[in-house]
């Protein structure tokens, strides 16, 4: 038995070359690796088998920040895989400008996607000088504040509506001995929570003038000083979360340790993965409940250019997969994050998706940091922020100047 | 030796040992290109302004004022600085005691060497991951001793920004000492056994053999142990990538990290290179004067 088996086995693998002429084998490199994540990204592998080609599954664990330089390397020395998430914006910009990445034009315009992608900025994100490099597969937003309702319960008082009553409410859940504000140690985490403050209380004008325009004078100005009042206030709010990662930051607000983390709508795969209903045991507020703007970044794939005809070929069957609207819709229910195209049915969103896509109906939008900033800049941005958060010694007035520096200096 | 091949026509003296001189032109190749010619490569491109992808265009020393403007470039500095200081001392002085007391015919001494040095067979990455959590309030060294009884006892060293250069410092000790002993017990076993026999009929107490004619005899192994853990501070990185990651904030972070962080994560070659430019000079300070002791002052070496 065994030996038949195994005989079929060997069998197989040795028919296989040859009954799978077509089918071709597409290395795809992402950082999605948490539990939500992994069983959205399962189903883009499962859109892209569909079409008779193999999607090899280069997941790179331990984040943006780690997996980046694994995959700029092997683009630049010359071991380039099928395809690679990026956070589209100014990431695989010099990659484009060196002609290491391919060119999609031929098949956004055979394909229409200017005309389907919704909002346009996430196109444009992927234009360089008149040609699009990158197929956007999601829109992520920032601004979020994810409330623990049993945590709430638990300290005695209502669950906060805006980002003051959170403020308020934090003694109550502090003498229950739960940790108000769920904040990992990873430096994006810091500086991501400080652009989501500042676009909640300063709003999109200010948000703009500082990272769009670059105005160091709006930086170093009264309207960031209030910012930083309550970057110091959730910086006391959040001390006592000793964990590293994102997720783990999450789980403390599933598990009720903490009443609220302020995390992009990624998030919210990780309570759906803990079998968690939005509105009934989680709250989100976007915007902090304050300014309801969400920002567009998101992840998109990127092509490196191949000299394979066949992966050639394949990649495009990828990309026109990526976009196509059942993988949109199933894609980005697992991921909780919104699809890309305006005219998918989301039928089976919840709450806080919903929530979601009416702001983006309604266009109250700004462009997230990556498609903003030079990863150089956003780097000094992280360093800042993961000081000030973990140094209680470091005044908003300090850490405000250091910042108008930096956006002094970004180009 | 020179008296022997000296022949009565004297031979050109870059013609001698000819075959071993043409052996030894790979590895000259190698370590001109590869070393010298990366080394100046990475130089050269520190002053310009290289972002994702090396390019030549100069901006002189602007990647250097930055760096020693950036906040997180001090507190690496300073951090090495602490670190270094403290694990030369203290490796050095550890190593040599255990060193001593194996040293005294103690049984099962294979088993006690083998112990101490088996720490060194981990790589600093496991290193940094075991005493993680040892070192974690809620895992580690604390709740055992909480849990004993003392539940006043505090001991978090990694989450406070204070001393978590001490909490890496720790294990580094643990994972290094081990090495040092080693060495500094060869060191011990080359000592000729008259001498302590001379040093007992002269009634000299043990110690002081010990510091004064034991330890100046070792002079040798003392500078080759001091290089080794000197090496190892300067390019000390995944012990703290793997214990802290830098954190809290930025309490933590080292120049080998800082380097790395500025090259691939923030897409910054030239910032990148004035960091590893910086920490080659630190590296030269220490070999510069290293390699003069072992080689320049030859006569008076044994």
């Amino acid at each position: 038995m065994k030996l038949r088996s195994l005989a079929g086995a060997l069998a197989a693998t040795v028919a296989l070359p040859f009954c799978a002429a077509h089918a071709t084998d597409l290395e795809v490199t992402h950082w999605w690796t948490s539990g939500g994540e992994a069983a959205a990204v399962a189903e883009l592998a499962k859109a892209f088998d569909a079409t008779g080609n193999k999607w090899v599954d280069g997941a790179i664990a331990g984040s943006g920040g780690t997996a980046r330089p694994i995959m700029i390397s092997r683009i630049t020395g010359g071991d380039p895989m099928g395809a690679t998430q990026f956070n589209h914006g100014r990431q695989a910009e010099e990659l484009v400008q060196a002609g290491l990445m391919r060119d999609l034009t031929d098949l956004a315009t055979r394909e229409n996607w200017k005309e389907i992608i919704k909002p346009s900025s996430l196109l444009d994100s992927c234009t360089i000088e008149g040609k699009i490099y990158c197929a956007p597969v999601n829109i992520h937003s920032w601004q979020w504040l994810w409330l623990s309702n049993a945590a709430f319960k638990k300290a005695g008082v209502p669950v906060p509506k805006n980002w003051d009553e959170f403020v308020a409410a934090a003694p109550a859940l502090e003498k229950a001995g739960i940790i108000p504000l769920a904040l990992g140690g990873q430096p994006w985490q810091a500086a991501g929570a400080f652009d989501v403050l500042m676009v909640a209380i300063a709003g999109k004008d200010v948000f703009e003038n500082v990272f769009a325009k670059k105005d160091e004078e709006v930086a170093a100005g009264p309207e960031i000083a209030k910012v930083f009042k309550a970057a110091d206030d959730a910086r006391r709010l959040s001390k006592g979360s000793n964990v590293q990662d994102w997720n783990q930051a999450t789980n403390l607000v599933i598990t009720g340790k903490a009443g609220g983390q302020i995390m992009g709508d990624w998030a919210q795969g990780e309570f759906q993965v803990a079998g968690q209903k939005a509105g009934v045991d989680y709250t989100c507020l976007p915007g902090l409940g304050v300014n309801e703007v969400i920002s567009t970044g998101g992840d998109a794939f990127y092509f490196p250019l191949l000299e394979d005809e066949e992966k050639s070929k394949a990649q495009e069957v990828l990309a026109s997969a990526l976009l196509n609207p059942k993988t949109q819709v199933a894609f980005n229910l697992k991921k909780g994050s919104l699809p890309v195209r305006a005219d998918v049915d989301l039928a089976a969103a919840n709450d806080c998706m919903r929530k979601g896509l009416d702001i983006l109906a309604k266009g109250n939008v700004i462009q997230a940091t990556d498609q903003l900033l030079s990863p150089d800049s956003q780097k000094q941005k992280e360093d800042l922020f993961s000081e000030f958060f973990a140094n209680p010694s470091m005044t908003p007035e300090d850490a405000q100047k250091r910042f108008a520096e930096i956006i002094a200096a970004a180009d | 030796m020179t008296a022997l091949t000296r022949g009565s026509a004297r031979p050109n003296q870059w013609l001698r040992n000819l075959n071993a001189k043409i052996a030894s032109i790979p590895m000259i190749l190698t370590a001109v290109v590869i070393f010298l010619g990366g080394t100046i490569w990475t130089v050269v491109y520190s002053f310009t302004n290289s972002k994702l992808l090396p390019r030549l265009s100069f901006v002189g020393l602007d990647q250097y004022e930055r760096l020693w403007a950036a906040p997180r470039w001090i507190i690496s500095i300073q951090n090495l600085a602490v670190y270094g200081f403290f694990s030369l001392i203290f490796s050095l002085v550890i190593g040599f005691v255990l060193a001593a007391l194996m040293d005294q015919k103690i049984r099962f001494e294979n088993t006690f060497r083998t112990i101490m040095l088996y720490p060194f067979a981990l790589s600093f990455i496991v290193t940094g991951l075991v005493w993680q959590w040892l070192l974690n309030p809620q895992f580690g060294i604390q709740s055992i001793v909480r849990s004993l009884g003392w539940t006043s006892f505090s001991f978090d060293p990694l989450y406070n920004a204070d001393i978590v250069i001490y909490g890496i410092l720790i294990a580094a000790l643990w994972q290094g000492t081990g090495l040092v002993m080693c060495l500094m017990l060869a060191g011990l076993r080359g000592i000729d056994e008259d001498i302590w026999k001379a040093a007992r009929v002269d009634g000299i107490p043990m110690w002081k053999t010990y510091v004064l004619i034991i330890i100046p005899m070792m002079r040798g192994v003392f500078i080759t142990t001091l290089v080794i853990i000197a090496s190892g501070i300067v390019k000390v990185y995944d012990l703290v990538v793997a214990q802290t990651s830098g954190g809290p904030g930025i309490a933590s972070e080292v120049p080998a990290k800082y380097v790395y962080d500025y090259m691939f994560l923030a897409q910054n070659l030239g910032q990148g290179f004035a960091a590893s430019t910086m920490m080659l000079v630190t590296v030269a300070i220490i070999i510069v004067p290293w390699a003069y002791l072992e080689f320049g002052g030859g006569r008076k070496r044994g």
